[in-house]
């Protein structure tokens, strides 16, 4: 398998504090990999590593086999990058905005403002092409930051948490371009703090807790490592939670959890489903909802680092330098 | 979302590895344009070059005029217009710093970090730009020189090469303040900064009258202070007179400024990216 990154013991530290402590990454050619994590886990670290923006202090890493330290200027004619914060010009339009660019990667004007063109029709943007970026929704931004990045046709894409902050429509508008892309055949390296999200795009996805790689594979991969199936069910009746739970403790042999009127049980006995139904079925008891599923990923990411992945405040995403 | 393809040709993606002159010429340009764009759309980011000036040239005529003059006024506007000039063009100079360190903390000097463009083009774009303000200066100043009576006594090309002189040397003195705004990054420490640094530079000059009357060591400063040179080239392409002392010890100052600022800003633009 070709790989188009490969980053291996990436280590980088800001002061005392490690952001980044021996990562290994493999992103093969034409695949998406989420890295996923809580702020502070060093995602952004690791992509600005990756982009040529960042050295990192010990560790090397290629992408499409050249070296991001020795050759960064044939890195950079590979990729694209969008970050976490708006990397377009406010005062400027739309159209402006990826004429530039084009101009920078060496295309003509004409040919420049053809690109442009291309692209904003392509992301539903040519309404707002001529007005500033200012005036742009949250969505309408991230939309014309992901086109600035797609100029130059990289070859492999970085989105560094490409929806963080966006309403939950604008962040089905990301998506959706997104799965384009991916389609379209590109490599994407993708950062998020939602678990949705990587479950959504990724290929595979790699869990990063503190500078580290806690864990990598498929999402079913990982949610069937972290402890295989559980039952939920929902009593059609509130008042029936405390019988169903006790029902379920005697039935399984472990505690249920249980979350606004759902319980959940990890399955070890295959027969367990059809046990708790005949016992539902003899006391009376009706369920609205009742049945085996994979752990979330938020329960995945409980289980590999012993925390939920709680956002905490933006900035602590070990950037203490910014430029 | 359409799936309409038009054929436009992919940039060049022969993967050289490295970054031409003409390649950086090219980029610097491409960003002075943007930063040109950015004055054109708010024209108010051009009000303190315009109005620092004006009061500045109002306030030596008028107010302190008729005591410096001593009664010789067209002599003192022909002393004092040049000098404002300098004076304001080095002004307008120095804003740039604080602005760099705002426009490099936001994303989009990341991504122009992380494209195949040289990694000088985004300053050297910036510094560029500036041009707009140094014109937009000049040009006010002598509009409202000519009202209150100024006349020059040279030729087109001399007063050419005035304006000329004045753009280079703010073009090159603005390194020291886009040094200090990569070094320092908070724009209102660079600016505050700033302001206090080229108080001995101005002042210290032959800008408002002659430096005879000054004590003698604060003479030989401003003997070799670079606003009194170009003060001296200015006053010489404008009004007559000899050019050529003030003229090169300008463009030595303005060479060597370049030549220990411009590499200086380099590596303090290139720390900060980590």
């Amino acid at each position: 398998m070709s790989y188009a990154i490969k980053a291996e013991g990436l280590v980088k530290k800001y002061g005392d504090f490690t952001a980044l402590d021996g990562v290994d990454l493999e992103v093969p050619a034409g695949k998406v990999v989420g890295v996923l994590g809580p702020n502070g886990a060093g995602k952004t670290t690791t992509v600005r590593i990756l982009a040529t923006l960042m050295r990192p202090d010990a560790g090397h890493a290629t992408v499409g086999g050249h070296d991001i330290v020795k050759d960064p200027v044939k890195v950079r004619q590979l990729i694209g990058l969008t970050g976490q914060y708006a990397s377009v010009d406010e005062t400027l339009t739309g159209t402006e905005n990826l004429v530039l660019i084009g101009r920078l990667l060496g295309l003509s004007r004409r040919d420049a403002k053809a690109r442009s063109a291309q692209l904003l029709e392509q992301f539903s943007l040519t309404d707002a092409a001529r007005k500033p970026i200012a005036t742009f929704s949250g969505g309408m931004r991230r939309r014309l930051d992901l086109a600035a990045s797609l100029v130059g046709r990289p070859q492999v894409l970085y989105l560094d948490e490409p929806t963080t902050g966006l309403d939950p429509h604008a962040r089905q508008e990301v998506w959706e371009v997104v799965r384009n892309l991916v389609a379209d055949g590109s490599t994407v390296l993708l950062t998020t703090q939602y678990l949705e999200e990587a479950d959504q795009l990724a290929d595979s996805i790699t869990v990063f807790d503190k500078g580290r790689k806690v864990a990598e594979g498929r999402p079913g991969e990982l949610k069937r490592r972290v402890g295989g199936q559980v039952l939920q069910v929902r009593p059609t009746v509130a008042a029936d939670v405390p019988l169903v739970a006790q029902l379920l403790g005697e039935l399984s042999g472990h505690a249920p959890a249980e979350d606004s009127g759902v319980l959940t049980v990890p399955v070890d006995d295959p027969l367990l489903v059809a046990a708790v139904a005949r016992r539902l079925d003899g006391a009376g008891i009706t369920a609205d909802e009742l049945g085996l599923r994979l752990p979330s990923l938020d329960e995945v990411f409980l289980a590999l680092t012993g925390h939920t992945p709680t956002v905490k405040d933006e900035a602590s995403d070990a950037q203490p330098v910014s430029v | 979302m359409s799936t309409q393809t038009i054929s436009v040709p992919a940039p060049t993606v022969e993967l050289t590895g490295r970054i031409s002159v003409a390649q950086t010429v090219s980029h610097s340009f491409a960003l002075a344009g943007r930063g040109f764009m950015k004055f054109m759309k708010s024209p108010i980011q051009l009000v303190d070059v315009v109005l620092t000036p004006i009061i500045t040239l109002l306030m030596f005529i008028y107010l302190f005029g008729e005591s410096m003059a001593k009664g010789n006024t067209d002599w003192y506007l022909h002393h004092v217009v040049p000098g404002v000039m300098v004076m304001a063009v080095f002004q307008a100079s120095v804003g740039i710093g604080a602005s760099l360190a705002a426009d490099a903390s936001t994303g989009i000097f990341d991504r122009f970090r992380s494209m195949p463009i040289a990694r000088s083009a985004p300053l050297i774009g910036a510094v560029l730009a500036d041009i707009v303000r140094y014109v937009a200066c000049l040009v006010t100043l002598v509009a409202l020189a000519l009202v209150m009576g100024y006349r020059f006594d040279t030729n087109l090309v001399a007063g050419t090469g005035a304006l000329a002189l004045l753009i280079g040397f703010a073009l090159s003195f603005s390194w020291m303040s886009v040094y200090l705004g990569m070094l320092i990054k908070n724009p209102t420490s660079v600016q505050g900064l700033m302001t206090i640094l080229i108080l001995p530079l101005t002042f210290a000059s032959n800008v408002f009258m002659k430096n005879d009357g000054m004590p003698g060591w604060l003479q030989a400063w401003s003997d070799v202070n670079p606003v009194s040179l170009v003060a001296d080239a200015t006053r010489g392409l404008l009004n007559g007179g000899p050019v050529a002392h003030g003229l090169y010890g300008s463009l030595a100052w303005m060479a060597g400024v370049i030549v220990v600022f411009f590499p200086l800003a380099m590596r303090a633009y290139r720390k900060n990216a980590g």
